[in-house]
């Protein structure tokens, strides 16, 4: 029995590591084969199977600016109501917990559906950066909202008493004390938020949509990283190496993101620690 | 918290933050309103149509959604059992056998595969996965390949959440295990997993949630066929990929009936919630 647990284990951590190594290294190696600085620089042609992905990255960052626009305001307002002035046993609170437990189950194809109904349909905003940023947005906010309130949950209470014993308002309080106090979870909050929206295909296809070129407005339609990867896979023949291309590039910027929410998170310790 | 002064300006921040609040409450209220709205036309006139049309001919007026609700169950409950006990023996590895020095590491890397979009473990499964299997069986693009990514994509939820989970418990018996003169082993499969089946099942079910509502993997690996498959070399076709593959042109009761599939996705992700809750108070596991 120890023996047997013992190997199984060993055997299942090991082939579980080099799976991994398998997956990242082959696009890790055909990419750098490949690779050139203008794979970044250049527009993409004759389906995107030849140059590079700069239109690309422009609408990716377009698309995660609209969406931290909605993402941001509206996230922590709601936390800062979730943390700070909501009865914590109320039926309210109960009802927006329930609501933000709901909203981080839905699947991302299913707001793919709810984007296209409501921003690009309803609204008229058509297949555009606008839609997908806006569809991105909600479905970044249950993370960011839980993350942040997390971090206005860890503000110690003697700096609330303090607050109020000197006679402050609650806007003041909140403004000069719990938001600097609680900024590195914001942080936090925004970059597991751009990690999320990076990721994120299904829910883009039919709201920000498939157009390579530069977006000239937000209501533009424009592809992501993700959607690039998609289409040169499925339905682009031979697309395969700039797909390979753009993959190393969306896994280095999320693996960028990561490593910044591990030092965020480290300061944020230190921090309290500290205190 | 506390309401010992209120200024003006603090009514006003009360009312903006509540609205504000009530923010998440109004999106979800706003997804089933249009989810449902728009299934409506799919729904009226043949209401029982999605289960009792002849097949899935949207060019004919068929829409029998049947053999995708099965393509989903089959592929999630697949992944499923097979994420599991990854999940659990690599959690395993990490807190008892693997040198400590290591599990700092390979926590890392399970990490990294929760890093890896989904869109990427589709191409990754198409270039390299679904070629050994086609030399098995064609065509390749097949249930086995979308299960066998699938697990690879949710089974780091499980491990992660016991990784963890199992520190904690360790804290507590491991030391008086030892002591008893219990073997490692002994120790684990008696002892650690039995009390810690809340826990077990919590990462099962989120783990379930998440693939369900998988798309792009899927969609990329299934080889996407309406029919239900007789093996696992056979392709399959699942809600997530259907709605994904014909959204672009759907038009009338056609793109109704795909956000009819987006509905029965939702009831099944609502029918896993409440599954969820109940039995967390029965077996009182923490998130």
């Amino acid at each position: 029995m120890e023996g047997l647990t013992k190997s199984i284990s060993w055997i299942i951590g090991i082939a579980l590591i080099a799976i991994l190594f398998y997956i990242l290294g082959d696009i890790i190696l055909v990419s750098v084969k490949n690779f050139s600085l203008s794979f970044l620089l250049d527009s993409p042609f004759s389906g995107g199977r030849k140059g590079g992905i700069y239109p690309i990255i422009i609408s990716t960052l377009l698309i995660l600016a609209v969406s931290l626009l909605v993402v941001i305001p509206v996230g922590l307002t709601s936390a800062l109501f979730l943390a700070e002035f909501a009865e914590n046993n109320s039926k309210s609170i109960a009802i927006i917990r329930k609501s933000i437990e709901i909203l981080s189950a839905v699947p991302s194809i299913v707001f793919g559906l709810f984007g296209n109904a409501i921003f690009s349909v309803y609204f008229g905003m058509g297949f555009s950066i606008l839609s997908g940023g806006l569809t991105l947005a909600i479905m970044a906010l249950p993370l960011f909202i839980t993350t942040v309130e997390k971090g206005i949950r860890s503000v110690p209470n003697n700096y609330r008493f303090v607050a109020f014993s000197l006679g402050m308002s609650q806007f003041t309080m909140i403004k000069s004390i719990i938001i600097p106090y609680a900024l590195p979870a914001i942080f936090v909050g925004i970059v597991l938020s751009v990690g999320r929206a990076l990721a994120e295909t299904a829910a883009l296809i039919f709201t920000s949509g498939y157009v390579d070129r530069i977006p000239e407005s937000l209501f533009d339609s424009g592809r992501t990283l993700s959607v690039h990867i998609y289409d040169l896979t499925m339905n682009v023949p031979g697309g395969d190496i700039n797909a390979y291309k753009t993959s190393l590039v969306l896994i280095v910027l999320i693996l960028a993101t990561n490593t910044l929410i591990n030092i965020l998170l480290k300061s944020w310790y230190k921090k309290r620690i500290a205190l | 918290m506390f309401q010992l002064t209120r200024s003006r300006q603090d009514l006003y921040l009360n009312v903006f933050l509540k609205i504000n609040g009530y923010f998440s409450f109004l999106a979800v209220f706003l997804i089933f309103l249009f989810i449902g709205k728009e299934s409506i036309v799919a729904l009226s006139g043949h209401s029982t149509a999605f289960i009792f049309d002849k097949s899935w001919f949207p060019s004919e007026g068929q829409f029998n959604t049947v053999p995708m609700i099965a393509g989903t169950l089959i592929v999630t409950f697949g992944s499923v059992i097979l994420a599991l006990p990854l999940g659990i023996i690599s959690s395993l590895f990490a807190n008892f056998y693997c040198p400590p020095r290591i599990k700092i590491f390979y926590r890392r890397a399970i990490e990294l595969y929760t890093g890896i979009p989904s869109v990427v473990f589709g191409f990754w499964g198409l270039m390299k996965l679904v070629p050994i299997i086609n030399e098995f069986q064609p065509p390749g693009q097949s249930l086995l390949a979308g299960i066998l990514v699938l697990a690879l994509m949710i089974f780091p939820i499980i491990t992660l959440s016991l990784i963890s989970s199992f520190e904690m418990a360790s804290k507590n018996h491991f030391k008086v295990s030892e002591s008893l003169g219990l073997k490692k082993s002994t120790y684990i499969w008696f002892v650690l997993l039995p009390s810690l089946k809340g826990q077990i099942l919590g990462a099962t079910i989120l783990s379930t949630g998440r693939a369900i509502g998988e798309t792009m993997a899927v969609l990329m690996v299934c080889g996407n066929i309406v029919k239900i498959p007789s093996s696992v070399f056979e392709p399959v076709r699942t809600l997530t990929a259907n709605i994904a593959l014909e959204m672009a042109y759907a038009m009338g009761t056609h793109r109704s009936a795909l956000f009819l599939s987006g509905l029965i996705l939702l009831i099944m992700i609502g029918f896993l919630l409440l599954l969820s809750d109940t039995l967390k108070k029965r077996f009182a596991w923490k998130d």
